[in-house]
């Protein structure tokens, strides 16, 4: 990625907050505009005279002009944001305003409030992702397209869509209200599915989905920074996320190939992440409360304190999944808890435990299912059914890194018939 | 309730000392930003109005005599002005105080709407 990109998936969801918070939603776009054209202005300046010392002072200081520009052109045909009142509208208080708009605290704020916007309720998931996508990470619709494996077109109607929906309350979402609580899980929700897209999803391309887990990691550090967010929840999701970044490098290799846990290797984990993980799981810990993020995290954390596989605490990675299982049952999650039993109670234990789970046909499109069963048959020698799972794991594989691993673990199966 | 018309007046020198470097002008600003931000969330703030630039003219009389102005004759100019609504000309008065210009020496002129025979 080139600078300029790096430059405006930073500074561009900072900015576009700013502006939207006294624009008002319903003017995201001429806010949108402001950044894109201010951007513009700074790629054809830098081509001539170099970048300067400090790229985002300056990035910022070009915004707000041109924001004081386009209010005077259009300040008779537009209302902006509610809670402003008329203070766009006068020179007496047009230029404070975008400075105070523009102050480090306001900004922090005004991306939180953005980010609680984007997560309405009245929206999908996915739209929610896409959104926060869109305006607080700075992705380009064939950038998200390119990330959930979608086609563009799908992913444009579905940002559009989106912004009609928030533009019904002009003002961003005010963090003192009663629903505060309520949408902070909501956002907290789509951190984690933003994460998990990156961590798990369907991208083929490795940089695509580190950067994903980059910005989830961030936005959830933001929400921490603000107290009334810094719930344990919060932290345990921030743990979760830090345990599993670090991990991120060794689960792609050098060749930006899958790489299997027992495969991996271990001293490519980010040792400064895994110690801000620890520490922030510790943080975590302070309330009664226990969410799926500290289950998670913990998972996570035990992973990540083994120097080996074989070192690994199998049997309190199981007994964590039995307690995910009891706060949040779900297929993906009786799948790991079946690939840990496997691995503490051998593969014959592990395989009655995947071939019993409740809502299995849910994972029908999921490889790593069949891939599981895999594994398993292939460690009680059943080498032919090990090639069939592989072979139906192959058929779902959603990208060419998936499909690389699988044929690698097909082979695998292969291996001992040729030696016959 | 009523419409009042401030006028804010200061002196070059009070001017100067309140926007003479760039600190001084943002410390200045914001207090006016937050003076203007009241008025108007406790419902007092009729019209923004606007500042006015330092410079003009003056068309004066049946000759249309015009000369470089107003500052040529005034000892303090008219800095702009914003209109209000209150009780009556006291409560207006009253709000005025919390004018930042008045800190420098400035003064604010208040007057009422008039409402003109038919």
């Amino acid at each position: 990625m080139k600078l300029d990109d790096q430059l405006f998936r930073r500074e561009s969801g900072r900015i576009v907050s700013a502006l939207t918070r006294i624009f008002g939603v319903h003017n995201l776009g001429l806010a949108e505009d402001v950044v894109q054209d201010a951007f513009c202005r700074a790629v054809e300046l830098w081509k001539e005279r170099g970048i300067p010392e400090n790229p985002s002072a300056w990035l910022m200081a070009t915004a707000k002009n041109r924001a004081i520009d386009r209010v005077r052109r259009e300040r008779r045909a537009r209302r902006f944001a509610p809670e402003v009142g008329r203070l766009l509208d006068t020179e007496w208080t047009l230029s404070p305003l975008i400075d105070e708009a523009f102050d480090a605290h306001t900004i922090r704020d005004a991306e939180l409030r953005m980010m609680f916007s984007c997560c309405d309720p009245a929206l999908s998931e996915d739209a929610q992702l896409a959104l926060i996508l869109n305006i607080l990470c700075g992705f380009r619709a064939n950038e998200i397209a390119g990330a959930f494996l979608t086609a563009r077109s799908a992913i444009e109607k579905r940002i559009s869509r989106a912004k009609k929906q928030l533009a019904q309350c002009q003002n961003l979402f005010d963090l003192g209200t009663a629903e505060f609580e309520s949408r902070l899980s909501t956002v907290r929700r789509a951190l984690y599915l933003l994460f998990n897209e990156g961590y798990h999803g369907a991208s083929a391309e490795s940089a695509v989905r580190v950067e994903l887990c980059d910005q989830a990691l961030r936005l959830t550090l933001l929400l921490g920074e603000y107290p009334p967010a810094a719930t344990p929840s919060t932290h345990a999701l921030a743990a979760l996320m830090c345990l599993d970044a670090a991990r991120l490098p060794a689960r792609i290799d050098s060749a930006g190939e899958l790489s299997a846990l027992v495969d991996q290797d271990r001293s490519r984990w980010n040792a400064r992440l895994l110690a801000e993980g620890l520490a922030l799981l510790e943080r975590s810990a302070a309330g009664e409360a226990v969410s799926p993020y500290h289950v998670e995290a913990a998972i996570a954390a035990v992973h990540a304190s083994a120097r080996t596989i074989e070192e690994t605490d199998w049997r309190s990675i199981v007994s964590l999944y039995d307690r995910l299982m009891t706060i949040q049952p779900s297929p993906v999650v009786a799948l790991n808890r079946g690939i840990a039993i496997g691995q503490c109670e051998g593969a014959e234990r592990g395989l009655k435990e995947l071939r019993a789970i409740a809502d299995r046909d849910r994972l029908a499109n999921y490889p790593f299912y069949p891939a599981a069963l895999g594994e398993l048959e292939l460690r009680l020698g059943h080498f032919e059914a090990a090639r069939k799972h592989f072979g139906a794991a192959l058929g779902l594989a959603r990208n060419g890194t998936e499909q690389r691993f699988l044929e690698k673990r097909l082979r695998s199966c292969a291996a001992p018939i040729k030696a016959e | 309730m009523s419409e009042f018309v401030y006028l804010f007046r200061a002196t070059q020198a009070a001017q100067h000392e309140a926007m003479g470097t760039p600190e001084r002008a943002q410390k200045s600003m914001q207090a006016w930003l937050a003076w203007i931000r009241d008025l108007e969330a406790k419902g007092h703030l009729k019209e923004p109005g606007q500042p006015l630039a330092g410079e003009g003219k003056v068309v004066r009389g049946k000759s249309r005599s015009v000369t470089d102005g107003p500052y040529a004759e005034a000892k303090d100019l008219v800095l702009g002005f914003i209109v209000i609504e209150a009780r009556d000309l006291a409560e207006a008065a009253e709000l005025s105080k919390g004018c930042p210009m008045l800190e420098g020496g400035g003064s604010v002129e208040i007057r009422p709407v008039a409402k003109l025979p038919a």
